[in-house]
This record gives C-alpha cells, sequence and structure tokens, in this order.
C-alpha cells in the first residue's frame, strides 16, 4: 500500500494547481454570469500539452496515467466548474472511445486533433427520449451506397459546439428483434448537421451544453467506431472511465466550497466571537473536509484500478455516486456557513452548489449508480 | 552557448511560516523554486532557444532538493546537478553556497549563468556576485532585459525603479529582477521527460573541498516572526487637539525626539 503520488504526479498536482489559481479561477464569476465559453483557458491548457493527457505520444498525447487525469480535473474543476467538466468531457467523453475503439486511421484522424487542442471532443449519446435508459436510441443510421445516412435528435451533448467531429449512437439496424445500436464518427460541419446551444441552465453555465440534430447527415461506412452493433457496449465502457472525470470533478467543487467555507468562519465574527469557534459551525466544517477526503480516496483508488487495467466499474459508479452526492452536501452547507452573504453571486458558493448539482445527474444519475452497484455486488 | 542556472529549493513565503526551537518549521510548509530562481529558468530557456546550447540547472541543498530541480528540468532545461551537502554543512551561509558552486564552475566552459536576484527565504542578493567575484567574470545584477550578439552583451539593469543599460560582455553572471520575462508553466510533455533528463548528484567530496574551506562567515544569533500588527489609533476630538495627541503619542509612543 502506498498513498505517495509519483514524481510526474506530484509536478502535474503543482503545476495544474498553480495555473488554475492563476489562470482559471479569476474569471470564473464573470464567466458565469456572461454565460461565457473559457476558450482563452483552453488555448493554454493546449499549449501545455494537457488536452491528450492520457492518451499516447504518437497521437499527441502526453502518456500520463488516469490518476494524473483526476488530479487535473479535481484541480481545474475547483478553480471553475465549467472548466472542469468541458475537459472531463473532452477527454473521456471525446478522446477516450476514439482511443479504445477507433481504427489506426481514425486516430490519426480523429484523436490526434483532439490532443493537440485543435478540436474539443464530444460525445453524443443521451436523446430526448433516451436519457437513464440510453438503449431506446431512436436516431437511426441507414446504410446506403457505402454511407451512413442519419437522422434524429441528441439533446445535452458537452462541447459539440467546439467540437470538429464527435462519436455518436444511432440505430444501424436489427438482430433477433433487438435494435442494433453502433457508434458513429460524424464531423460537425456535414450537410444535414445543426448544432444548438440554446439551452438556459442551472450552473455550468460557461460550459458549452447543446442540441443536435441531423437531417440526413452522410458520413462514409469508414467513420464506424468500433464493431458494428457494440455501440451500446462500447458507451458502457466509456461511461465507467467518464464517472472517474465527473468524481474528480465533484471532489474539486467540494473543495472550493469547503475552503471558501473554512475562511469564511475564521473571518466572520457573530456574538463577539469568529463563528469558527462555534461547534455547530466547527462540527459541519469536520464533516465536510471528512466527506472530501473519503470521495477523493475512492476517486484515486477506481483511476488506480484503472491505470492497472483492472476491473474499475463498480469503483468508478462508487467514487461517481459518492462524489456527486457529498460535493452536494458541501456547497449547501458551505452556503449555509456563508449565511444571507451566501445567497450572493459575489461569494461564489451559490455557483458552487449550482455547478455541483449536475454531477448527480451527467454520466448516469444517481439512481442508475445504485443500479449498477447493486448489479455489481451480486443483486 | 554553455548556459548555468543556479537555483534554490525555498519554502513559500506565501504560505503561513511557523517557528519552532529557534528554527523554521519545515513540517506543512510548502517548498517552491525560488522566484527569482524561476526568472532566471525561464531567461535561460529563451536564450538557448534563440542562440541554441545547453542549460544546466546547478542547486545546493538537500535531497529534498530533487523535486524542484526535476521542475527546472520540465521547464525544459537540459541536465541538472544536485549538490547534497545534507551530511557535510549543518550551518552554512552565502559564503558557503557561493564557494560550493565556484568549485563545481571553475573549470566548466561557462558563457552565461543566470541566478536570482535574492532568494525571497534569507533575503541576501549575494551568492550570484560571489560566485562571479570567486570565477574572476563580470556580473549584473537586478537584470530585466538581456541582449546577447555575439559575445556582446547589452543588460538593462533595475535600480530601485529606475533603469540602467549596460554593455559587457560574456562570460557573465546575471541575477534576474521581477519584470525579466513571464515563466512559463511546465508542459506536460516537459513533465512526463524530466525524470529522463540527467541529474548529476554530487557531494563536497565529490568536489575537492574540505568542510573547513566552506565554513561560514557569519553566525545566525535568533531567529523571530516579524512583530504582529497592532490595529492602528483613531484619534478624535476638535482637529487642533487631535494634532496635540498626535504629537504627544509620537514622542512617548514611538519615540520621536
Ligand atoms: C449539463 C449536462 C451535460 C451533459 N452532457 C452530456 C454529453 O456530453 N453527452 C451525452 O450523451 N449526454 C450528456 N448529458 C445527458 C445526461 O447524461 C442525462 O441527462 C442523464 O443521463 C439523465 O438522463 P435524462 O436527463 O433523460 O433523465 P431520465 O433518464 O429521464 O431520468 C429522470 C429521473 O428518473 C430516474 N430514473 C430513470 N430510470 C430509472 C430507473 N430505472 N430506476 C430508478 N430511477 C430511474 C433518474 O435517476 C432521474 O432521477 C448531459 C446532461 C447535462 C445536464
Ligand atoms: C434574500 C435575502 C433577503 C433578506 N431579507 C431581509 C430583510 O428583509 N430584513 C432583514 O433585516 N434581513 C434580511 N435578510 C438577512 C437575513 O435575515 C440574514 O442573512 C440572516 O439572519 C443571517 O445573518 P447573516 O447573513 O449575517 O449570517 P451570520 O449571522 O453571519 O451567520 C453565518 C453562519 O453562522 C451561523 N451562526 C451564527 N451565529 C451562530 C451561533 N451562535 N452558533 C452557531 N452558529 C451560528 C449561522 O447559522 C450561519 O450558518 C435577508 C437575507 C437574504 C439572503
Amino acid at each position: 500500500m502506498n498513498f505517495d503520488f509519483t514524481a510526474e504526479q506530484e509536478m502535474i498536482r503543482r503545476t495544474i494547481r498553480e495555473f488554475a489559481e492563476e489562470e482559471v479561477a479569476p474569471g470564473a464569476l464573470e464567466r458565469d454570469r456572461k454565460k461565457e465559453f473559457p476558450l482563452e483557458v483552453f488555448r493554454k491548457l493546449a499549449d501545455m500539452g494537457m488536452m491528450g493527457l492520457p492518451f499516447p505520444e504518437k497521437y499527441g498525447g502526453g502518456g500520463a496515467d488516469t490518476i494524473s487525469f483526476a488530479i487535473v480535473t479535481e484541480e481545474l474543476s475547483r478553480a471553475c466548474a465549467s472548466t472542469g467538466i468541458t475537459y472531463s468531457a473532452h477527454i473521456s467523453l471525446g478522446g477516450a472511445p476514439l482511443h479504445l475503439f477507433g481504427t489506426e486511421e481514425q486516430k490519426q484522424k480523429f484523436l490526434v486533433p483532439i490532443c493537440t487542442g485543435e478540436t474539443f471532443g464530444a460525445f453524443g449519446l443521451t436523446e430526448p427520449s433516451a436519457g437513464s435508459d440510453a438503449g431506446g436510441t431512436r436516431t437511426t443510421a441507414v446504410e446506403e451506397n457505402g454511407e451512413f445516412v442519419i437522422n434524429g435528435n441528441k439533446c445535452f451533448i458537452t462541447n459539440a459546439s467546439y467540437a470538429k467531429h464527435l462519436a455518436l449512437t444511432a440505430v444501424t439496424g436489427e438482430k433477433d428483434g433487438k435494435k442494433e445500436i453502433s457508434a458513429i464518427i460524424v464531423p460537425t460541419n456535414s450537410n444535414g448537421f445543426t448544432v444548438i446551444n440554446n439551452y438556459e441552465k442551472m450552473g455550468l453555465n460557461a460550459s458549452n451544453t447543446t442540441e443536435l440534430v441531423l437531417e440526413d447527415v452522410r458520413v462514409p461506412i469508414e467513420h464506424m467506431l468500433g464493431k458494428r452493433g457494440e455501440g451500446f457496449k462500447q458507451f458502457l465502457v466509456t461511461l465507467d472511465g467518464g464517472r472517474i472525470g465527473i468524481g474528480a470533478m465533484a471532489v474539486g467543487i467540494a473543495r472550493a466550497a469547503y475552503e471558501k467555507a473554512l475562511q469564511y468562519a475564521k473571518e466572520r465574527k457573530q456574538f463577539g466571537k469568529s463563528i469558527s469557534q462555534f461547534q455547530a459551525i466547527q462540527f459541519k466544517l469536520a464533516d465536510m473536509a471528512m466527506k472530501i477526503e473519503l470521495a477523493r480516496n475512492m476517486v484515486y483508488k477506481a483511476a488506480w484500478l484503472k491505470d492497472q487495467g483492472r476491473p474499475f466499474s463498480k469503483e468508478a459508479s462508487m467514487c461517481k455516486l459518492y462524489a456527486s452526492e457529498i460535493s452536494m452536501e458541501v456547497t449547501d452547507q458551505a452556503v449555509q456557513i456563508h449565511g444571507g452573504y451566501g445567497y450572493m453571486k459575489d461569494y461564489h458558493v451559490e455557483r458552487y452548489m449550482r455547478d455541483a448539482k449536475l454531477t448527480e445527474i451527467g454520466e448516469g444519475t444517481s439512481e442508475v449508480q445504485r443500479m449498477v452497484i447493486a448489479r455489481l455486488i451480486g443483486c | 552557448m554553455n548556459i548555468f542556472v543556479l537555483m534554490k529549493r525555498t519554502f513559500d513565503t506565501e504560505e503561513k511560516i511557523t517557528i519552532s526551537g529557534g528554527i523554521i518549521n519545515e513540517d506543512g510548509a510548502e517548498f517552491i523554486i525560488n522566484p527569482y530562481d524561476e526568472y532566471a529558468i525561464e531567461e535561460a530557456i529563451q536564450v538557448r532557444d534563440a542562440h541554441g546550447g545547453e542549460i544546466t540547472v546547478i542547486s545546493v541543498g538537500n535531497e529534498e532538493s530533487e523535486k524542484q530541480v526535476r521542475t527546472a528540468l520540465a521547464m525544459g532545461a537540459d541536465k541538472a546537478v544536485l549538490i547534497n551537502t545534507e551530511d557535510d554543512i549543518e550551518n552554512g551561509d552565502q559564503f558557503t553556497t557561493a564557494k560550493i558552486l565556484a568549485e563545481y564552475l571553475k573549470d566548466k566552459e561557462v558563457d552565461l549563468i543566470l541566478a536570482g536576484n535574492v532568494a525571497i527565504d534569507g533575503g541576501s542578493g549575494q551568492v550570484g556576485p560571489r560566485v562571479a567575484e570567486l570565477l574572476n567574470i563580470p556580473y549584473v545584477t537586478t537584470i530585466t532585459k538581456l541582449e546577447i550578439d555575439g559575445s556582446n552583451v547589452t543588460v538593462v539593469r533595475d535600480v530601485e525603479g529606475d533603469s540602467e543599460i549596460i554593455e559587457t560582455s560574456l562570460p557573465l553572471l546575471v541575477t534576474a529582477q521581477q519584470g525579466l520575462n513571464e515563466p512559463r508553466y511546465p508542459s506536460l510533455p516537459g513533465i512526463m521527460k524530466a525524470k529522463k533528463k540527467p541529474l548529476d548528484e554530487l557531494e563536497l567530496d565529490d568536489l575537492d573541498l574540505e568542510e573547513e574551506d566552506i565554513e561560514a562567515k557569519t553566525k545566525t544569533i535568533e531567529i523571530y516572526l516579524p512583530p504582529k500588527k497592532e490595529a492602528g489609533k483613531v484619534l478624535e476630538g476638535e482637529i487642533a487637539d487631535q494634532v496635540k495627541e498626535l504629537v504627544r503619542l509620537l514622542h512617548t509612543e514611538a519615540k520621536v525626539d
């Protein structure tokens, strides 16, 4: 057993923390207000070689491990959760399926520009009537003269306005009376492809969440990602990795909230004392610190298992479920400790609370995580 | 061009510092590259990228300094030398450090040496100039601009807010002032490569130095934190009375004669 970071992980942690504090945090409040995508932040992250972090160097990636990915996602999310989800989705939803299931040619063509930061990564799974039940996909891809002709709608897709191409799931046929779902890589500038960036969200206002409309979009058959009919299996594998990202993001938001609350409690005087001297406040802060520590340990454990090439689905679900739920609790209590000021945007904590909520929904709701865990413990 | 950077590991003075038993508590302190040395590293990288050559980072320190040395390699330095004095020196000072560095450098082909203007812990600003003296090469301190043309060098030096332009030549030692450049963050590929770059670890024995050659010239009598800032006084009443009260306080409390 060894709880130390490697030299690389430690250096990555220091570098990204400094970067996040100096380059990401200062604009977070404004970007949330203006719903402004952190493009400049990502230009700098691309310069630092962070956009392809876990992917092999031969595709322009950094060759780092999943623990390092969790470290970077946590630090970015602590500074700005919108930046955190953008990064997490870019790597684990955009890049990972190409890396896992793509042919050499597809990787050269589609993974390389993701690693260099030339394009953002995105993944289109959710549809208006297929969310938790992602197998309910209605988007269809019909083969015609060596091409797929794709029709359908996707909703809540992260990063698509900034993606030059993305993988999406579609029904490619029927086998034994069951829908055959495959993943297909689609350039977003294809004829008939519309990306609508029009949601009014509760939080993560600086992140890009979109609807996709596909009307007779044609792509060559070679754009099929992985094996025909394995789209469903593939996205389950993809989401396992993505859950580590959401777990790390939830820890980052919780930590930001806890740190603000601790500092505020020491400074705020009522009844002649700092409110941090009241046991009621101390217990809140103690619980926050404990939950964050536990959540992060679980995130690291899931990441470590993945890096060892061992099964990690259960741990990924557990880390995502636990981290997202404590993130809601911690951000709620951080607002509470701030009293009336916590309700005001300038104090940041209300934003953390709005941003944290997504972590209980995206990449599988808390209920879905419990279903996954229940299945994996043998229910 | 053969470029050397003198780099020190120091605690982060922006974090809380505590003292126990007359020494600064190292537990819980964050350690960093001395910020002025970061400017030196960045400048070295820019000079190398423009003129070619190789950057060697040298640090006198202990085993723990490897982290900061590796960070310098991750930023872009080519190789590093860590002179570990942990087992040999208990109380060194600027003389000690300069002597060790000069001993290492004396038989090297040196074109340019960059150091920080001061280390934010001791704050003496002596190591750079002392090394240059020992090597018998020119030096310019607190520089904010460096231009190299062949062996001619033009330097802008910060003198208490004003600028002084100095022309000199290689070999040369300069110390970096804030404003010289904007140090880069280590890149991820830089971080991943840092472990594979050569890092030589030396001890005093390897340098032919005896402990008495480098014995500190100064003695630390006491280390203490600055007094806590106390709340100011706000005078009240008629202006004339306030002035009288102020003069009285200046005499009695601030002891102004
Ligand atoms: C900001 C944001 C970004 C997103 N980014 C992406 C993206 O990049 N790509 C992508 O494909 N999707 C993305 N999504 C979609 C997200 O993954 C879905 O919203 C999520 O999976 C839930 O699906 P749904 O919204 O259709 O809710 P539903 O599935 O309709 O769920 C509604 C409620 O019912 C519960 N429920 C459903 N089924 C069961 C059951 N069997 N038992 C018990 N309870 C159940 C759910 O837990 C939930 O509480 C994003 C969503 C948001 C909000
Ligand atoms: C939208 C809004 C509308 C409002 N409208 C009005 C209004 O119309 N009129 C008006 O007068 N006020 C109004 N308020 C102010 C509101 O009543 C105060 O914000 C509230 O009483 C809390 O005070 P505070 O913000 O100073 O927090 P603080 O008193 O500083 O409390 C901070 C934290 O410390 C805790 N705390 C404080 N003392 C103790 C203790 N002894 N032991 C344990 N914990 C303690 C609190 O519970 C809280 O968690 C409004 C506030 C908001 C946000």
